[in-house]
């Protein structure tokens, strides 16, 4: 029996594999919702939400030329539709990522990677976050840094080990004190509760895993 | 957990049908901009530099309630206690743009700072001028020190009065902009909450509060203050944000202001009367001189209750700018 490693998926797939990650991000409103009432003021999963289901309505039968230009198209959609700190963050973490993924017509560990840490760039460029925070950049950045460990292994593979790095660093949050954001009035209160934003980090990651293993 | 009882349709729906309820009665002023939840003055003169403010939705009067005569010219409004997208923010820019710039007016949080940073850059590449003032007059919001980490609440009508008179008498963006940052400069807010208010989508709180307790700083979006305490009554209470406040520009004796007592959402007039009544005494006996006194609910927060104090220290050119009359759905002067 053959067992097949996929090491890419073509434009159509990776289209779905977002279309995927929209439905993820969709069916957990309600627990983001909570995450961010403990520490913020309780509209991440609301937000978050109306932009992927934006998301799934524009894109869901639309053909792309480039990853670059799936990434971008959903940048801007969730940069409309969501508003807030979160529209701005994660609007520039899909424009930022589709960067210099213009000319690419498939997804591998290596696009993955170029996406993680241009989409990191961006977001940190735009949102003045450094790691330590408590934003979501300390669920990106680990998953963004261990992404360029990993371009040998197949691609299933290396979702699963950038999707447990996001995981790690989105728990790291609990134990960090908000200084930027609004939870950043809170103070040492914010401890014990993980950042919101880096929730979505790691439901993000973990659904596109889930897609590829599915698959 | 009760869910709060809200006199709305469907909720995704708020945003919208309350800027189309603030062209109805603007008895034909003010147009609702085709596709994005953002509000403007029908007619702009030539060459006025544009004032447009905006933010988060859910604090009406706040934003889009102050758009009028020599208020704000629009309105860039997000959902529900989320800044707006950059989007509605730029074609408000073209809508308001009469040749010579706009300055951009609003509370300093993260979420406003990224998404008008962001229409800043697209309305350049138009080649349109902006210029942004973020109001942090929340005194408890972080130590002077970091006074650029400060939240804007309340102070933000001043702020907005001023850059309305201003803008009406000045073509000139950059004295625009000096004089409504000397404004904000100027002002200091500190407000308190007894119980939260809620999110329309959900129904649900945005923070829990145990019967007798007060959180102290409480912020215009519902987040969760700097501390919370036992019950005060008045007095004492307003004593101890007074303090806080007037030590922080600091206000002097000789000092001239404006004072707004301002209602988060569900607090009685007859509350902030005896608030006010305390915030005079106690600015009479500092030999702090009250060039004007506005009450009522400017800046709130759904059905939170609480209310904020807010100072601004005068010079003659900002008496002169706040003086001017003015006119607006939810502030007008005479």
């Amino acid at each position: 029996m053959i067992i097949m490693v996929r090491e890419f998926l073509n434009l159509n797939e990776t289209r779905n594999m977002f279309l995927f990650v929209s439905k993820y991000i969709e069916e957990n409103k309600d627990f983001l919702t909570q995450a961010d009432k403990a520490i913020g003021d309780g509209d991440h999963g609301v937000g978050m939400a109306r932009g992927f289901i934006a998301v799934r309505e524009k894109i869901g039968s639309k053909n792309f030329n480039s990853i670059g230009e799936i990434l971008s198209s959903i940048g801007t959609i969730l940069l409309t539709t969501i508003g807030g700190a979160a529209g701005a963050i994660f609007g520039t973490l899909f424009r930022g990522a589709s960067k210099n993924l213009r000319e690419e017509d498939t997804f591998s560990v290596r696009i993955l990677s170029s996406m993680l840490n241009d989409g990191l760039e961006s977001v940190k460029q735009r949102g003045k976050a450094e790691p330590g925070n408590k934003t979501m950049v300390d669920s990106l950045e680990p998953a963004a840094i261990k992404s360029k460990e990993l371009l040998t292994l197949p691609l299933k593979d290396a979702l699963i080990a950038v999707s447990e790095a996001a995981r790690i660093g989105a728990e790291n949050t609990k134990g960090m004190i908000a200084t930027i954001g609004k939870a950043k009035t809170l103070g040492e209160r914010s401890l014990g509760h993980p950042d919101p934003g880096a929730i979505s980090v790691c439901l993000i990651l973990r659904s596109m895993m889930e897609y590829v293993l599915s698959l | 957990m009760k869910k709060a009882k809200k006199i709305i349709n469907n909720p995704k729906n708020v945003v919208n049908e309350l800027l189309e309820g603030i062209v109805e009665a603007s008895n034909g002023k003010i147009r609702i901009i085709e596709g994005v939840s953002a509000l403007v003055k029908k007619e702009i003169p030539d060459g006025k530099v544009g004032l447009l403010i905006g933010g988060g939705s859910g604090h009406e009067p706040l934003f889009p309630g102050f758009i009028g005569v020599n208020m704000a010219d629009g309105a860039a409004c997000g959902h529900i206690f989320a800044a707006p997208a950059p989007n509605i923010v730029f074609e408000a820019t073209k809508a308001i743009s009469k040749g010579n710039g706009l300055l951009y007016l609003y509370g300093n949080y993260a979420g406003d700072n990224m998404n008008f940073d962001i229409a800043v850059e697209m309305a350049e590449e138009e080649g349109i001028a902006v210029k942004t003032v973020r109001i942090w007059d929340d005194v408890a919001s972080a130590p002077i020190e970091r006074i650029e980490d400060r939240r804007g609440i309340a102070g933000d009508l001043f702020v907005i009065k001023i850059a309305g008179g201003i803008s009406a008498r000045s073509d000139d963006l950059e004295e625009v902009f000096r004089i409504t940052a000397r404004a904000r400069d100027n002002t200091r807010s500190m407000g308190v909450s007894v119980s939260a208010g809620s999110i329309p989508e959900t129904g649900e709180p945005t923070f829990l509060l145990p019967e007798d307790e007060i959180e102290i700083g409480m912020g215009l979006h519902g987040e969760p203050g700097v501390s919370r305490e036992k019950m005060l009554d008045a007095d004492p209470l307003v004593e101890k944000m007074m303090d806080k406040i007037l030590s922080d520009l600091p206000f002097k004796e000789g000092d001239e202001i404006c004072l707004l007592i301002n209602d988060l959402g569900a607090t009685t007039m007859m509350e902030l009367l005896i608030v006010n009544r305390k915030v005079s005494q106690i600015l009479r006996d500092k030999k702090i001189k009250i060039h004007d006194t506005v009450i009522g609910s400017y800046c709130t927060c759904q059905e939170m209750a609480g209310f904020s104090i807010t100072l601004m220290k005068l010079d003659e050119e900002l008496k002169k700018y706040y003086d001017m009359p003015a006119e607006s759905l939810g502030f007008t002067k005479l």
